[in-house]
């Protein structure tokens, strides 16, 4: 199967992926992500000044299937949540690098995005699984 | 184990998972919404040929059935079908079933994963008894059309074929595409439709050609996810969740969908009888979310920080888009409109004890 890679990001080896703009983050989850996890029907995002830990859960998206925990990929303060996901949290689905981000961050270290995989990495790393 | 329909299944982009034993198509590239959404709208094809069933036939096959299982099939006139249960001793729930009247023979169609344990208890009190116990897996194939389409679905199938005459809760014969089959219009998705019993031989052509002739209609092949949130849905309970050995029809509320106390004595019957007398400590209750949140099977139910219940299932309805569940509270708190929480990773969350079914269909004659 085929999975959409946004070549403008960086990802974690758990399938989340961080954009950054200027001082912050975009974090939501991968393509491939969302397709594992099947129809995403809620998202519980973490309240706005709640400080992410790099590779410690930081928030819940339950599927039909169960509640899976995402991992935050960078270290930092939530600056903003997606809150369009909790009337549509099926554009983690439908959108998951666009209108299906979930949380924005001021980053704490911005140098972990350095260990971070780009798209190329992240391509060949998909096909490894 | 595998159904007949398995490679089908995997050429097809079926996500596979195991169920009772079986590796059961889940869903398909559709995804579960769609695929609930479409049963609700137009029509949907299960595989559930890991559904055990049986023929009973004999002399002495009505009375072998009215001790075994709960329904009084007295009242059962050839060609009707009816829910009932299998019943240990203490009135405990070894399986839900479908008894089917056939011509000369009954069917009775029991749970995957209970079939090996209700075929031995079945067997063990047919003794002294001239009857049959014979196992239909090896003959047939079982699929499930389910949806305001299915029968247009079939018509297409077999146009000269008498669809419309069917009521609800049947079991006919019939043939499509060259394949004498048995019809059963009953389901397990709140939706009319049917149970086919078809068979083995040739079993994935005819699956084939259902969904040929439903393709205009919008037919598409659901999995498990499916059928599992349109029973959930439409509160028909599900063995393992709802009910088990532990619980009894009374608690289940069930018994008027599957039992009849009186006209005939059957395994359970005087435990049954005993457990009416008193109240009843805990009952089963259908309940909607009033925070957002996602109750699922085990979770506690809550009141006044006090743990009261436990979750069966739980789930987001795509029909009525909020979020629902069954689950079994303390008698005094199962009123509709008690306001209870539901502990979702120790957080306590609004719910409320509602009417059930959550979703009742509009396509009902």
């Amino acid at each position: 199967m085929e999975f959409k890679v946004d070549q403008k990001v960086r990802y974690s080896k758990t399938h989340e992926w961080v954009r950054v703009e200027g001082g912050e983050a975009v974090i939501g989850i991968s393509d491939y992500a969302q397709n594992k996890l099947s129809d995403v029907v809620f998202v519980e995002l973490p309240p706005a000044g709640k400080e992410l830990k790099a590779g410690a859960a930081c928030l819940v998206i339950e599927s039909v299937k169960a509640a899976e925990e995402v991992f935050a990929p960078v270290s930092g303060s939530v600056v903003g949540r997606n809150e369009a996901l909790e009337k549509s949290p099926e554009l983690v689905n439908s959108d998951p690098f666009g209108q299906g981000w979930l949380v924005r961050v001021k980053l704490a270290v911005p140098a972990e995005i350095d260990s971070l995989m780009d798209a190329a990495a992240y391509t060949s790393y998909l096909s490894t699984l | 184990m595998e159904t007949r329909l398995h490679g089908w299944h995997v050429a097809n982009g079926a996500r596979m998972v195991d169920f009772g034993g079986w590796d059961m198509p889940v869903q398909y590239e559709t995804g579960p919404r769609e695929e609930h959404m479409r049963v609700r709208e137009a029509a949907g094809l299960f595989d559930i040929d890991h559904m055990g069933r049986l023929e009973i036939s004999g002399p002495h096959a009505v009375e072998f059935l009215q001790r075994v299982q709960t329904w009084d099939i007295s009242l059962l006139k050839p060609g009707r079908a009816h829910y009932s249960m299998i019943l240990n001793d203490s009135g405990g729930i070894l399986d839900d079933i479908f008894v089917y009247h056939r011509t000369d023979s009954w069917l009775v169609v029991v749970n995957a994963s209970n079939a090996p344990k209700d075929t031995l208890w079945l067997k063990s009190h047919a003794s002294g008894l001239d009857v049959s116990i014979k196992d239909l897996r090896a003959e047939t194939c079982m699929a499930a059309l389910q949806g305001p389409a299915a029968r247009a679905v079939l018509q297409a199938l077999g146009p000269k074929e008498d669809l419309e005459s069917i009521g609800y809760h049947h079991v006919v014969e019939r043939t499509f595409a060259g394949a004498r089959v048995t019809l059963c219009t009953t389901g397990y998705t709140g939706e009319p439709g049917y149970e086919i019993l078809m068979p083995a031989q040739g079993c994935e052509k005819f699956w084939n050609a259902i969904l040929e002739a439903g393709a205009p209609r919008r037919l598409i092949p659901c999995g498990l996810a499916a059928r599992d949130s349109l029973r959930a849905e439409a509160c028909l309970p599900l063995y393992g969740n709802e009910i088990d050995e532990t619980t009894d029809p009374l608690s289940a509320g069930l018994v008027r969908a599957a039992v009849r106390l009186e006209g005939h004595d059957f395994i359970g019957r005087r435990a049954l009888a005993a457990l009416a007398l008193s109240p009843l400590p805990r009952v089963l209750v259908g309940f909607e979310m009033k925070e957002p949140g996602v109750p699922r099977h085990g979770y506690s139910i809550a009141s006044g920080g006090r743990v009261v219940g436990k979750v069966t299932t739980g789930l987001f309805s795509p029909s009525t888009g909020k979020y629902v569940g069954m689950g079994y509270v303390e008698t005094g708190l199962a009123g509709v409109d008690t306001e209870v929480s539901i502990v979702i990773r120790d957080a306590h969350k609004a719910a409320q004890v509602v009417e059930r079914p959550f979703y009742t269909s509009p396509h009902w004659r």
